[in-house]
């Protein structure tokens, strides 16, 4: 085992299967030669050569044109979309081209794509590096949707999302690449090192898509999140002393509807979690799909917590980004609710 | 401010919004009189390792064979035997047939839509012709004629359009959005333009795995206007993909002139400033468009890169079962065209030389429409977009991904119930 953050697992993640499969490339703006803004891709450019770890034009649309034709010729590109707010100017390409051509094509061609795009708020990025866009793409059928919260998994999922046959679209809350982060901005940062997730094997290894995973066991109430949040939420449950059961997604779609019935069945109530704005964010697919599998259990109403209706603003990043409090609350008013 | 300033810039004040003119509309007779149309022996034909910017000549020009004459000239002449000369011709011929069969079937309501080629058949015929089997095809909507050439089942293309139980698609896109693994012809989409920098993606593929196979993609005049094109063109050129990207410039995007996205001046000319060599081509003339595709396909073989061609040619019907021209463009103006039309072109070929007949043209022409009416009957009896037999309805939840997702098998047992 090493000990490794995010940037590192993603990278352990690419580099593996770059070496076992020469059909693997990475390729993005500033991914080669400079290993990328965040230094994801960080020396794949000296190991694998500048045509494997590709720099490109600036144009998302482009970039995705060419990663659909290199993988219905067989290569496995793993595209980095800088920030996923530069994400727009790509989505016709991935919506209406990458996400549907399987079926399309009567199952003829596939293009087995992942686009990893650094996605989320808590780092001063204004409107233009905080968003989380994962509605947009959950919405589409046919793109397999993960986001996963500490090193260990994100090195397993992407693994995962690198031989899957399908597309996937893999988010990376930023704000934890370096440490997990409950919220609490005044804090001084932790490291990954200190985390038991933090704890990386250097060997190939998967984690399934489409399972979620029960982080904290409880009776009261079922907290319902992925990435970022999941520190939030965990934070919150420990201060507040709640007996709630702490559910991280991982990904998105598939959903594992089985996990979130099995608990809220259990707890008859539900809290959800998400860093991306409120309406028709992917927490309202949540609650509907609890409401239709747990509507004689539920004791509350369902409630959300999330970002606001509005863009992500710079001056009012603590007030914007789901707090601890906000959790806390919540819960609570799920509880007093009898 | 002062007044005498308000006065001067009034005075300097003289941009107007300028709005493109069609080349006819139903109250104007149809001008092409400002078309320019050199002789065969106007262009020279450059190494195809030249530089773009040293052969911009070709960008500007047109690039032909068969002269007014019906006789081929100047430096682009292909080698073709004239057996090769009759098959394009036959191809050209089929398509047409087809073409005139769908578009009546859909005028019956057996179709819910259609789209023809007329007019424009031999660029999909003669490009496909010119290049090897091998090659990625990443076709726009109009070049149903790489199917012929490669020899797709006749009775499939239309069990496609009839989204019947032997549409290989399952009855998943409209008609004609063919998809051929089998023939190398990528499955057709209806956002415009997506399939150029597809293309250049699948040939930086193919160079990077150190194959030989070339990816060719084709948009119409309209659609240069889109981002898709810029990208396409920006990378293939970056990381030169073997590629020949494609302008049909068919002179109408339904009822939009090619003005519109031609901003005065040729499409070919757009690559230049991107190192891509720009070549024009007369459209209708079989043996130049085949001579042009095949310098583009050696050069991408060779590593020169992307080349872009413009196929100048006329759309002489509408868009497509959906549109009536009559509305939009001048009465007949196909009538008008200075090119001809290809098949007339290269039928009077092939009889100046001596290898045809008026007599042997019309009895193919029997002979073709024969054998389409022959396999419509055959693709009706698989099956009517009305009345079926299509695929089993919960084949709808196939193919979203490569394995059915629980919530998906859920929704399949739902519209069964």
């Amino acid at each position: 085992m090493a000990k490794m953050n995010m940037i590192q697992a993603l990278n352990s993640a690419m580099d593996i299967c770059m070496d076992r499969d020469p059909n693997v490339l990475v390729m993005g703006e500033d991914v080669g030669y400079f290993g990328g803004v965040f230094r994801c891709t960080d020396g794949l450019y000296k190991k694998y050569g500048p045509h494997r770890a590709l720099d490109m034009p600036i144009a998302e649309g482009g970039i995705m044109g060419v990663a659909i034709g290199m993988g219905v010729n067989g290569l496995r590109p793993i595209v980095e979309i800088q920030f996923s707010d530069y994400i727009y100017p790509a989505i016709d390409q991935i919506v209406s081209e990458l996400a549907r051509l399987r079926h399309r094509s009567g199952g003829e061609y596939f293009a087995p794509v992942v686009i990893r795009a650094p996605c989320g708020g808590g780092i001063r990025g204004g409107q233009t590096h905080s968003q989380s866009p994962e509605g947009i793409f959950t919405h589409a059928c046919g793109l397999k949707t993960v986001m996963p919260s500490n090193p260990y998994e994100a090195k397993g999922l992407l693994i995962a999302a690198i031989e899957d046959d399908d597309p996937v679209i893999f988010f990376e809350p930023k704000r934890i690449y370096n440490g997990p982060f409950d919220g609490d901005h005044d804090k001084a940062a932790s490291p990954w090192n200190t985390h038991p997730l933090g704890e990386v094997p250097e060997e190939h290894y998967k984690i399934e898509i489409g399972k979620a995973k029960v982080l904290e066991p409880g009776s009261q109430v079922t907290v319902i999140t992925y990435g970022n949040m999941v520190h939030v939420a965990q934070a919150a449950i420990k201060n507040s002393g709640i007996d709630a059961e702490l559910i991280d997604l991982r990904t998105l779609i598939p959903l594992d509807i089985d996990t979130i019935k099995a608990s809220v069945q259990k707890t008859g109530r539900c809290v959800v979690v998400h860093e991306a704005t409120l309406t028709s964010g992917f927490g309202a697919e949540i609650l509907s799909q609890v409401q239709e599998e747990c509507f004689w259990h539920l004791k509350a109403p369902i409630e959300r917590v999330t970002g606001w209706d509005t863009p992500y603003p710079h001056a009012f990043e603590w007030e914007y980004f789901p707090s601890q409090k906000r959790i806390t609350q919540a819960m609570l008013r799920t509880l007093e609710s009898n | 401010m002062t007044d005498k300033q308000t006065v001067d810039t009034a005075i300097q004040y003289q941009s107007k919004l300028f709005v493109p003119q069609a080349s006819s509309r139903p109250e104007t007779t149809p001008d092409f009189s400002h078309i320019e149309i050199p002789s065969p022996i106007a262009s020279q034909r450059p190494d195809v390792l030249s530089e773009a910017v040293d052969i911009q000549d070709l960008a500007y020009g047109l690039v032909r064979v068969l002269g007014d004459d019906h006789l081929v000239a100047g430096p682009w002449a292909p080698d073709l035997s004239a057996d090769k000369l009759l098959l394009g011709l036959r191809h050209m011929m089929h398509v047409r047939a087809f073409d005139n069969r769908m578009f009546k079937m859909q005028r019956q309501g057996k179709l819910s839509f259609y789209m023809k080629c007329t007019g424009e058949e031999a660029v999909a015929v003669a490009q496909g012709m010119a290049l090897k089997s091998s090659d990625m095809l990443f076709p726009s909507y109009r070049q149903q004629g790489l199917l012929f050439v490669r020899e797709h089942s006749i009775v499939d293309m239309m069990c496609q359009c009839l989204s019947n139980a032997k549409d290989n698609i399952k009855g998943r896109q409209m008609p004609i959005f063919y998809s051929s693994k089998k023939h190398n012809f990528f499955s057709l989409s209806g956002n415009l333009a997506t399939q150029y920098s597809q293309a250049v993606g699948w040939g930086m593929a193919s160079a990077y795995k150190g194959e030989d196979q070339v990816a060719v993609s084709w948009v119409g005049d309209g659609t240069t206007a889109a981002a898709d094109v810029y990208h396409a063109l920006v990378f293939g050129s970056t990381y030169k993909a073997p590629v020949i990207l494609n302008v049909v410039n068919n002179q109408w995007a339904i009822s939009t002139p090619q003005s519109f996205a031609s901003t005065g001046s040729t499409f070919a000319a757009r690559s230049i400033g991107l190192s891509i060599p720009g070549i024009r081509v007369d459209g209708n003339d079989f043996l130049a468009i085949y001579a042009v595709t095949q310098w583009a396909a050696e050069r991408a073989r060779k590593g020169g890169g992307p080349t872009f061609i413009e196929l100048y040619t006329y759309r002489t019907e509408g868009h497509s079962t959906s549109d009536n021209p009559d509305a939009y463009r001048g009465k007949n103006e196909a009538n008008f065209w200075p090119l001809g039309d290809p098949i007339d072109r290269l039928k009077q070929h092939l009889i100046a030389i001596g290898q045809w007949s008026e007599e042997q043209h019309q009895a193919l022409q029997s002979e073709l429409t024969d054998d389409i009416t022959k396999d419509w009957k055959e693709a009706l009896a698989h099956g009517s977009l009305d009345n079926g037999p299509h695929w089993p309805v919960t084949s709808m939840f196939e193919d979203v991904f490569k394995e059915m997702p629980p919530h998906l098998v859920k929704q399949s047992k739902q519209i069964g119930a």
